[in-house]
């Protein structure tokens, strides 16, 4: 509760908060994309054999498949030739500590809130920072390495552990998923690799903060998590970019394969540049995120804030194939101004007594479009699987949507299926009652949709449901009134 | 404290204040009565600054300011409280935190620091007794699934901890039952003080028994069209609203 006050009381600038480019050299390829240049990319990061041959066959099944045409968002036509596929900050050296790292990109990181030192540890962080395809600094390897955690960079997972690369990369996304993911398969650069052993309990909330920052570079990350039979871990994305004029495509994808009994938690806080005011730049965030269950008892929970982007085609999706696992799926998604975001999950019921849970909560204001689309399949063998939805939606004036696609196919009569959806608008009575308590309009905004957004929020470690607070209150300035 | 002069008002088309005359000093306590439908809402409501209602003409100054300038935040954090009739729902935020904003905005425009988390706390307590509202209720959504008695006691635990300078309770005797509406006029009389002044809107007499007006004032059509004594009220209940209707209408 006293957080919540203290964010709204800190709500004073109204720009984008993270509006600004961070002068490095970097070292890239030419634009466009083709065999050679997924040479180029693979040699750079000194891959072996076989997996140039994995990005190869993505490349070649991508140049047969069609971008998806049916999420209800407009765009101009991409030039995937006009993309730069790889840019890496030049560094003399590997890093070993912060004192070899550029200070520029520390400076980088410092502006983001985001601290590489002591602090973190005391808040029980481990940062794996990521900005522009490259990995520069990994920090508390150790301590977790004495738990037999693995958490780096995916470059260097390929290297030091190709075997669980091998094994389970593209075991829950396949390369030709999708068309954005078969792009991403093809010229990934870089992003993260977890693993958790057997019976272990992550003692630190584990995160990535990635950011995009040449200019005209797609992003394509790639994370993959592994937690082995009866192990935790909860793992936290936060992501936020600077201005730009140009629109940008970031195209990740996010594996999860979750064993006996493991339990993931992976939250998300998005806030990549949404455009201008009329609609101009902003990132296109198509992104590919899957889980499986494929062990008994397990569970994937993913968690969403999705304020940024100016498309947004999002589906964090879960595959329950063990007997008794469990799905869930928290989002809020706002957009405002010109975004549009078509976003929502997929809970497939494959094993016996599996449970999913999907909470929606969207809300559109000034001239955007935000589409919720789920998909709840009971397979056959699925006897007794449960699933609940509730898709809410707020709208803020009158020039804005707000849309829901829900996709129900049941092939197992024991299944049981509740669907609960509303539409509200934030009410003028609402306002005006915080109004008269001496609460000026913009907070009374922020109080409102938090309350609204509260059971998704609820689901997200601490100190991202302040930020994520933030966030909403930030997105939604000005669109009252 | 309040000068009302001339005040006229419209919702829609139609204009429901045809003229409102009122002086208020630090202190008092007015009651406005009337039947229903002759203005005593909307005159609460104009007031606040409720934008539904357009000012046609008149002025209200309230401490030296022009009221009728000022957004009703501002006016609500110049010390204009209003006590809804009916009070809204918001889903997800507690009466606690949404007391936290309101006081903590109040504060800063006084020049005061906010209050910390364990002062407020302290204050919420004090104040919790005052209107006998069990935290439980604090802790909750505000207003969701409160019954009447507990959004009009919450109304009143809100103008506890904010402490205005005039307080407007717009019918909040409608809906409580006896017990209930003791503990609303008792909180209310706790908080009467030299320096603050409290309009009472009711149609009925009952709640004057408990909060006892200095003034009465019948608002008829837009108009006050007699001023008294807390007798007035009794002579109200007495002879119903219609021997006003007929005295207006005589004159």
């Amino acid at each position: 509760m006293s957080k919540d006050n203290q964010v709204l009381e800190e709500l004073t600038s109204k720009e984008y908060e993270h509006g600004w480019t961070t002068n490095i050299e970097t070292e890239s390829a030419p634009k466009g994309l083709n065999e050679d240049i997924i040479r180029f990319i693979s040699a750079k990061k000194n891959e072996p054999e076989w997996l140039l041959e994995w990005r190869l066959s993505a490349y070649r099944q991508w140049t047969k498949m069609k971008e998806p045409k049916w999420p209800n968002v407009t765009y101009p036509p991409i030039n995937y030739q006009d993309v730069i596929y790889y840019s890496a900050p030049k560094q003399s050296a590997k890093a070993k500590s912060l004192e070899d790292v550029d200070p520029e990109l520390i400076k980088t990181f410092e502006k983001l809130g985001i601290s590489l030192t002591e602090q973190k540890r005391l808040t029980g962080v481990a940062v794996d920072a990521v900005i522009d395809s490259v990995s520069v600094a990994t920090t508390f390897k150790e301590t977790l390495g004495e738990l037999g955690i693995i958490f780096c960079s995916f470059s260097e997972a390929v290297q030091k552990h190709p075997d669980l690369i091998k094994k389970y990369m593209g075991s829950v996304v396949p390369v030709n998923d999708n068309y954005f993911a078969a792009l991403n398969s093809a010229v990934f650069t870089d992003g993260s690799f977890c693993y958790i052993p057997k019976g272990v309990r992550c003692p630190m909330e584990l995160s990535t903060y990635f950011r995009i920052n040449a200019a005209n570079t797609g992003q394509f990350e790639r994370t993959l998590i592994v937690a082995d039979e009866g192990s935790y871990v909860s793992y936290l994305e936060g992501c936020t970019a600077p201005q730009r004029d140009e629109n940008q495509l970031h195209a990740a994808v996010v594996e999860i394969y979750a064993m006996k009994d493991a339990q993931v938690k992976y939250s998300t806080v998005q806030n990549w540049y949404p455009g201008d005011k009329e609609g101009k730049g902003g990132i296109y965030n198509f992104v590919t995120k899957r889980g499986l269950c494929a062990g008994d008892g397990s569970k994937i929970s993913w968690t969403q804030v999705e304020t940024g982007s100016a498309i947004t085609w999002k589906y964090p999706s879960c595959v329950l194939k063990g007997d008794n696992s469990v799905g869930e799926f928290y989002s809020v998604a706002v957009t405002n101004n010109y975004q549009q975001a078509d976003t929502g999950t997929k809970m497939i019921h494959i094993g016996r007594n599996t449970k999913s849970r999907i909470v929606s909560k969207g809300i559109s204001a000034g001239h955007s479009q935000n589409s919720y689309r789920g998909q709840v399949h009971i397979m056959k063998r699925a006897e007794g699987a449960r699933n609940f939805s509730q898709c809410d939606s707020l709208l803020m004036g009158d020039k804005c949507g707000a849309h829901t696609f829900p996709y129900i196919d049941v092939e197992n009569k024991s299944a049981k299926i509740e669907h609960e959806a509303t539409t509200s608008k934030i009410g003028e009575d609402q306002i005006f009652y915080c109004l008269q308590r001496g609460i000026d309009e913009e907070s009374a905004v922020a109080l409102i949709v938090n309350g609204y957004a509260k059971e998704v929020l609820n689901q997200l470690p601490m100190e991202f449901a302040v930020e994520a607070q933030k966030l909403l209150a930030l997105t939604l300035e000005g669109s009252v009134g | 404290m309040l000068s009302i002069k001339n005040l006229q008002a419209k919702i829609d088309d139609k204009q429901i204040l045809n003229g409102i005359n009122l002086e208020i000093k630090a202190g008092e306590v007015h009651a406005i009565m009337g039947p229903n439908g002759s203005g005593k809402s909307t005159l609460a409501s104009v007031l606040a600054g409720r934008e539904e209602y357009e000012v046609l003409g008149g002025e209200v100054e309230f401490l030296g300011k022009d009221l009728l300038a000022l957004e009703p935040d501002e006016r609500a954090r110049e010390g204009v409280f209003l006590a809804f009739q009916y009070p809204v729902e918001i889903p997800g935020v507690s009466t606690i935190n949404f007391m936290k904003t309101a006081l903590n905005q109040i504060r800063t425009h006084r020049g005061q620091q906010p209050l910390d988390a364990v002062s407020f706390l302290g204050l919420m307590k004090e104040k919790m007794k005052l209107v006998e509202i069990d935290q439980s209720l604090l802790n909750r959504a505000l207003n969701e699934g409160f019954s009447g008695g507990e959004k009009k006691r919450n109304e009143i635990f809100q103008m506890a901890m904010l402490e205005p300078k005039l307080a407007i309770l717009d019918e909040t005797d409608s809906g409580l039952d006896i017990d209930a509406l003791k503990i609303v006029a008792n909180g209310v009389n706790k908080l009467r003080s030299k320096n603050n002044a409290v309009i009472v809107v009711t149609h009925y007499q009952r709640l004057l028994e408990y909060i006892v007006p200095d003034f009465v004032h019948v608002l008829y059509k837009g108009k006050i069209v007699k001023s008294g004594t807390k007798e007035l009220a009794l002579e109200l209940e007495a002879k119903g609203y219609d021997w006003i209707k007929d005295e207006v209408s005589v004159a």
